[in-house]
């Protein structure tokens, strides 16, 4: 057998399992998600809440899994309960956004940590799959809750495309002409909060701000337009994504981990070679002169 | 038609933090006039501009535009911020950046109308912009960015125009192409309002001053306003501009 043909059988050999079959799709779907909403993280300079958002939601994934309820609905509402108490903390005392977050994440995570130990003992579930991902154990009923957010969240980018685009270049700017930005912004954080649950069995919570982040970074070196970056990103994205899933299974990686060293790969390769900003290559544009 | 509505700024307080930022300053701002703020750094002329239009809380005191509250009527509004509280490495090409002055027109869930994109590309026409077009915005220099902006604000076909500090490090061209366009805008009857610091030439080319140092010092025409006495109550005795001084 050629190489390139043993290459392919690798590839598509896995794919006539069917849990293959379900991981496959669940990593596109949060490949592209993450790479689009994470694109608005970066440049409103929100990473940090999209990593508080994603460790919060885990004693909301705990209380739902003990109610019965679907853990994804519980998650959500620990993710957006956790913006909505950083925004208290920092709006109503002299206390800076980013103390409020650590302060907030930390709290809910370790609230979550504990919930989830004390449960996973006569339960079945597992605490190290949502801190790491576990993609290749996901349901066909997680596949279908995926579907559902991925398509959601798609849909709301496209139809606030133009507002958030003036609120995340100019938010002063927008609210000045009359945008609802108060609105907007909690319409970014109830997306955040969205793509990071239906990435938790992906990546996993701890490293999903790598999947937020990277693939719009990553396209940000190499593309001029917000859209284009998300696009490309969500390249990036699927990319490593489904990488990621073929290294867990060859070698029983968590597939957490195992995404994130290829999207920062990616990324380290645009950083080093990106024709406009590549250190090593580029052309030398950067830092751009600020004429003052 | 009935005369184009004034400005009209009643007991209007502001705080920042915890300081006070504003003390009652009442004003009239009449369409038509080029109308320039200043006063010494932090005399509170940014703060004036945000709190007219809502984007910061009043202690007291109301802003009216016509019959109704000025800060309801922000569809009437073109404000441009400093351009050093905007990122200038954000992923936008300079159409990016003007096509957003036609969000608020265009409405939710609409596409941009080929009139939208007509009154875009007039708009960079005018400020001598259009082959910059597909540029991104962080390659610019700091005039053309000014420039990019003030098409963003004609874009918007607003009756109320606000700039703050406009004029800081732009080059010739750029301050020569925006005081012409302040000058049709005040010419087709619009509110100009322009925060400025430099008391040099460039003030001649405003209607009406408004000099602030945390209250109103003096409004009017500029032989009203920068009168030796005025002038001490608003920068104390350390200015060195006494050139058109009356």
């Amino acid at each position: 057998m050629s190489p390139e043909l043993a290459l392919l059988n690798g590839l598509t050999e896995p794919l006539q399992y069917a849990f293959m079959q379900r991981s496959l799709a669940v990593a596109i779907m949060v490949g592209i998600i993450c790479s689009v909403v994470g694109s608005y993280l970066m440049v409103q300079r929100l990473a940090l809440l999209g990593d508080a958002i994603s460790h919060s939601v885990l004693p909301g994934l705990a209380i739902a899994f003990l109610l019965g309820v679907n853990i994804f609905v519980g998650a959500f509402i620990a993710g957006v309960l956790s913006t909505v108490i950083i925004g208290w903390i920092h709006t109503r005392s002299p206390i800076k956004e980013d103390a409020a977050m650590g302060i907030v994440f930390s709290a809910f995570f370790a609230l979550g940590i504990t919930l989830i130990t004390t449960i996973q003992k006569d339960n079945k579930i597992d605490l190290n799959h949502f801190l790491f991902g576990n993609i290749l154990g996901v349901t066909a009923g997680e596949v279908r809750d995926t579907a559902i957010i991925a398509a959601l969240v798609l849909l709301i980018v496209v139809l606030l495309y133009k507002e958030l685009l003036f609120y995340s270049f100019d938010p002063l700017g927008a609210k000045a002409s009359g945008l609802p930005t108060g609105l907007l912004h909690a319409g970014l954080m109830v997306l955040i909060a969205l793509t990071v649950v239906a990435s938790m069995k992906v990546v996993g919570v701890i490293l999903v701000l790598s999947l937020l982040i990277a693939p719009g970074a990553t396209a940000y070196l190499l593309v001029p337009r917000l859209h284009q970056v998300m696009l490309l990103g969500a390249g990036v994205g699927v990319f490593s994504s489904v990488s990621g899933m073929y290294l867990s299974y060859y070698l029983n990686l968590p597939s957490g981990p195992a995404i994130v060293m290829v999207v920062s790969t990616l990324f380290a390769l645009a950083f080093l070679f990106s024709p406009r900003y590549g250190v090593l290559i580029g052309s030398g544009r950067w830092p751009f002169k600020v004429r003052r | 038609m009935a005369p184009a509505p004034c400005i009209t700024i009643d007991h209007l307080s502001v705080n920042y933090r915890d300081v006070q930022a504003l003390r009652n300053i009442n004003l009239t701002l009449r369409p038509g006039k080029l109308v320039g703020v200043f006063g010494p750094n932090g005399a509170g002329k940014s703060t004036l501009i945000k709190a007219m239009l809502g984007l910061m809380p009043l202690v007291t005191g109301r802003v009216t535009y016509g019959e109704d509250t000025l800060a309801h009527q922000l569809d009437r509004v073109a404000y441009v911020p400093q351009r050093s509280q905007i990122d200038w490495t954000f992923p936008a090409t300079v159409w990016d950046v003007v096509m957003m002055g036609r969000v608020q027109k265009t409405g939710w869930f609409n596409r941009f109308s080929t009139a939208s994109r007509q009154i875009a590309q007039d708009a960079l026409n005018r400020v001598g912009m259009a082959d910059f077009r597909d540029r991104p915005i962080g390659a610019l220099s700091g005039g053309q960015q000014q420039r990019v902006f003030l098409a963003r604000a004609l874009a918007q076909e607003a009756d109320i125009f606000c700039f703050d500090e406009p004029f800081v490090g732009v080059d010739q061209k750029t301050e020569d192409v925006i005081y012409k366009i302040f000058r049709e805008l005040a010419a087709v009857g619009k509110i100009v309002l322009v925060v400025n610091h430099d008391l040099g030439e460039s003030i001649m080319n405003f209607d009406q001053l408004i000099l602030l140092n945390k209250e109103l010092i003096a409004t009017g025409p500029r032989d009203w306003v920068l009168t030796r006495d005025n002038m001490t109550r608003a920068y104390g005795g350390h200015v060195g501009f006494f050139g058109h001084v009356a």
